[in-house]
C-alpha cells in the first residue's frame, strides 16, 4: 500500500466484472475485527449460525472460527427431506475444514406435522416454513450466551432473495455489504473447500431448485448491475446506454423496491412525542458506563 | 521533540470507562518521552453518539474533565469530547490541555450530514479556525471533516500555524475496485498535500474499533512539511504512534520552498470580498 497508489478510471460494461474485485486479506481482516468486537460487547461470547453447506455459510464460518476462536462457534445443519444428498457432506467438510462443531438438528418432522392435512401447499410457503423453522432452532441453540449470525449477502438482500425472519433474521450479519461474485472471491481465499465454491448455489427447498434458475439470471449478470446502480449510483439510462439490458435493469430495480420492507425494521405507527426508531434514536452499540 | 498518537478505540456513551482509558494511553505516552500525546475525535464519548450526545455533553469546566486537566501537568493532552456551549448547544469539540489548564477548543466546523454522517442533525457548528500555542509549534485544530475543506488548513498556515493537528473517526469503506481502501488512500493523499504544500507538520490521529457494524481504519500518521511521513501507525489496531517534531525542518523547508511566504491572503479576501459585493477599501 503506498501514498502515490493511482486508480484508473472504471470501466462499466455487463462483461466487466473487474470492478467488483476487492483485496480478501482487507475485507477478511475488518470482518473478523466486526465479529469479534462486535460479539464481545453485547456480553456474548458463542455464535451460533446455520452451515447448509454452500459457500455463503462456510464463509461466515471460517470468519466466525476465526473471530472466536472454532471452540465457541456452533454450526447447525438442519436438513428436509427434500435437501439435496450432498449438502450433509459439505456441511462436514466445512466443519473440518474450520474446526468448528457442525450438529444435524432434522426439520422433516416437525414441517410435514405442520402443513399435515393442509390442502395442497405452494412450494414458496413451504420453503418460508422451513427457513423459519431453521432459524428458530438457531436462536434456540443460542440461549444464554450466544449470537445468531446472518449468511445473507448483499445479492440476495437487495434483491430480496431471502425469507423475512426466516434465513434473513440474525443478530449481525459478517456478508451482507459483499455481493455474490465478492463472497466468492473471499471464501477462496479462507480456504472454503473448492467443490462447495464451484457447485451452483441453490436455497436447497426443493429438488432441482437452484439461486440463478429461480432468479432467471446468473449472479455474475446481477452483481456488475448492481455494483453500479448501487454502490456508484449511475442512473439506469446510463446503464443501458454502456449496454446493460434494459429489461434486466427494470426487473433488478423492481426486486430492490418491491422487497425493500425485509432490509428494514417494521413500522411502528407514531402518536406520541417521542417514538421508537422515529425520533428516539440511540446507537445499538450503546455501552455501559 | 517527540509527539504521540494515540489511536485508541472508545466505547460509545461509555465517559467514565473512556476517562480511564485515556489515562492509560496518557501514561504510555508519557512513558515514551513525548511532549503531548493526541487522541482522536470524540475520544472521551465515542462518535455515533445519536441521541446520546446530549446525555454525555459538558461545559468546558465540567468536572468530568478534570483528570485530564490534572494528568496535562505532566504530558500535553489533545482529547476530543461532547462540548455543551453556554448557550446550550452542542459540539464536537477537541481540546488542548497543557500545565493543567485547558488552553483551547477547537468546535468542529464542517459537520458532515450524508452518507453515513449524521453529525448536523445532532451538533452545531463551530464558527472559529483559532490557531494557538501548541508544545509542538503554533497550532490548528481540523476535526476529521474539517480537514477535507482546503479552507481550513489553508487559514490555519495563513495564521501562522506550523502543525495542523487532525483528530478523526474516519469509518473505513469503498473496498471494490481493486483493494486500497478508498477513504484511507484519500487520507493520506490530503495529510501530505497539506503537509508538503503549506510546509506544516500533519498530525492525523484517526481511531480504531467498531460502533454499530462501522470500522474505523485507524492508519494515524505524521507527515513532515516536506511530504515525508514521519511515522505511520497500523490499519484497525490500536497502536501508540510515536514521531519526531522537527522545528528546524520547518525552517529549511520554508527557506526552500517559500510557498507560503509569498501566499496572498489578502488577495483571497479581496476577491471574496468583491464577490459577496463588500467593497475593500486600504
Amino acid at each position: 500500500m503506498t501514498v502515490d497508489a493511482e486508480r484508473a478510471a472504471i470501466r462499466m460494461s455487463p462483461d466487466d466484472l473487474e470492478p467488483l474485485r476487492i483485496d480478501e486479506v482487507l475485507v477478511r481482516k475488518m470482518l473478523v475485527s466486526f465479529l469479534r468486537e462486535e460479539t464481545l460487547k453485547t456480553g456474548a461470547t458463542r455464535l451460533v449460525m446455520g452451515v447448509s453447506g454452500g459457500v455463503d455459510s462456510a464463509v461466515v464460518a471460517a470468519l466466525a472460527a476465526e473471530a472466536l476462536g472454532p471452540e465457541n462457534v456452533l454450526g447447525l445443519f438442519t436438513p428436509y427431506r427434500t435437501t439435496a444428498g450432498r449438502s450433509k457432506a459439505d456441511a462436514e467438510a466445512v466443519a473440518r475444514a474450520f474446526g468448528i462443531r457442525v450438529e444435524e438438528v432434522p426439520i422433516t418432522a416437525q414441517v410435514d406435522a405442520y402443513f399435515a392435512g393442509l390442502p395442497k401447499v405452494d412450494r414458496i410457503r413451504m420453503g418460508n416454513k422451513m427457513a423459519r423453522e431453521r432459524k428458530s432452532i438457531e436462536y434456540d441453540r443460542s440461549w444464554p450466551d450466544g449470537l445468531v449470525l446472518g449468511t445473507s449477502n448483499k445479492t440476495e438482500l437487495l434483491l430480496g432473495y431471502g425469507t423475512q425472519f426466516g434465513d434473513l433474521a440474525c443478530a449481525m450479519n459478517p456478508v451482507g455489504d459483499l455481493y455474490k461474485t465478492q463472497l466468492r472471491e473471499l471464501a477462496t481465499s479462507v480456504g472454503v473447500p473448492k467443490g462447495i465454491i464451484e457447485k451452483p448455489p441453490s436455497a436447497d427447498l426443493w429438488e432441482g431448485q437452484t439461486d440463478e434458475g429461480e432468479l432467471g439470471f446468473t449472479y455474475a449478470q446481477a452483481d456488475v448491475l448492481l455494483y453500479h446502480l448501487v454502490d456508484r449510483r449511475v442512473r439506469p439510462v446510463d446503464l443501458a446506454a454502456a449496454g446493460f439490458d434494459a429489461t434486466l435493469i427494470a426487473t433488478i430495480r423492481e426486486r430492490i423496491r418491491r422487497n425493500h420492507f425485509k432490509r428494514v425494521m417494521p413500522l411502528i405507527a407514531k402518536v406520541s412525542l417521542r417514538t421508537i426508531g422515529h425520533d428516539f434514536l440511540y446507537p445499538r452499540d450503546w455501552e455501559a458506563d | 521533540m517527540k509527539i504521540a498518537i494515540a489511536q485508541c478505540a472508545p466505547a460509545l456513551g461509555a465517559m467514565k470507562r473512556n476517562l480511564d482509558m485515556h489515562r492509560e494511553w496518557i501514561a504510555k505516552a508519557q512513558a515514551t518521552g513525548a511532549a503531548l500525546v493526541v487522541f482522536p475525535e470524540l475520544s472521551l464519548t465515542g462518535y455515533y453518539l445519536k441521541d446520546l450526545a446530549a446525555d454525555v455533553a459538558c461545559s468546558a469546566d465540567d468536572p468530568r474533565l478534570a483528570p485530564i486537566a490534572e494528568a496535562s501537568r505532566e504530558i500535553d493532552i489533545s482529547a476530543g469530547f461532547v462540548e455543551r456551549s453556554k448557550d446550550a448547544k452542542l459540539h464536537i469539540a477537541q481540546g488542548y490541555w497543557s500545565g493543567g489548564r485547558l488552553r483551547h477548543v477547537h468546535r468542529k466546523v464542517y459537520l458532515p450530514t450524508y452518507g453515513i454522517f449524521d453529525d448536523g442533525r445532532y451538533f452545531g457548528p463551530g464558527d472559529r479556525l483559532e490557531t494557538f500555542e501548541s508544545v509542538a509549534g503554533t497550532a490548528g485544530i481540523a476535526i476529521c471533516e474539517d480537514l477535507w475543506h482546503l479552507s481550513v488548513p489553508y487559514l490555519y498556515a495563513a495564521g501562522g500555524a506550523s502543525v495542523i493537528f487532525a483528530p478523526a473517526d474516519s469509518p473505513g469503506r469503498g473496498v471494490a475496485e481493486g483493494g486500497d481502501l478508498g477513504t484511507a488512500a484519500s487520507c493520506r493523499m490530503m495529510d501530505r498535500f497539506y503537509a508538503q504544500y503549506l510546509t506544516v507538520y500533519v498530525v492525523f490521529a484517526n481511531r480504531v474499533g467498531h460502533e454499530d457494524g462501522i470500522a474505523f481504519w485507524g492508519g494515524s500518521e505524521v507527515i513532515g512539511p516536506d511530504g515525508a511521513v514521519c511515522a505511520r501507525a497500523k490499519e484497525f489496531e490500536e497502536e501508540l504512534l510515536v514521531a519526531d517534531i522537527d522545528r528546524e525542518l520547518i525552517a529549511r523547508e520554508r527557506a526552500r520552498n517559500p510557498l507560503l511566504r509569498d501566499e496572498r491572503p489578502d488577495l483571497v479576501f479581496r476577491v471574496l470580498a468583491e464577490r459577496m459585493g463588500v467593497r475593500v477599501t486600504e
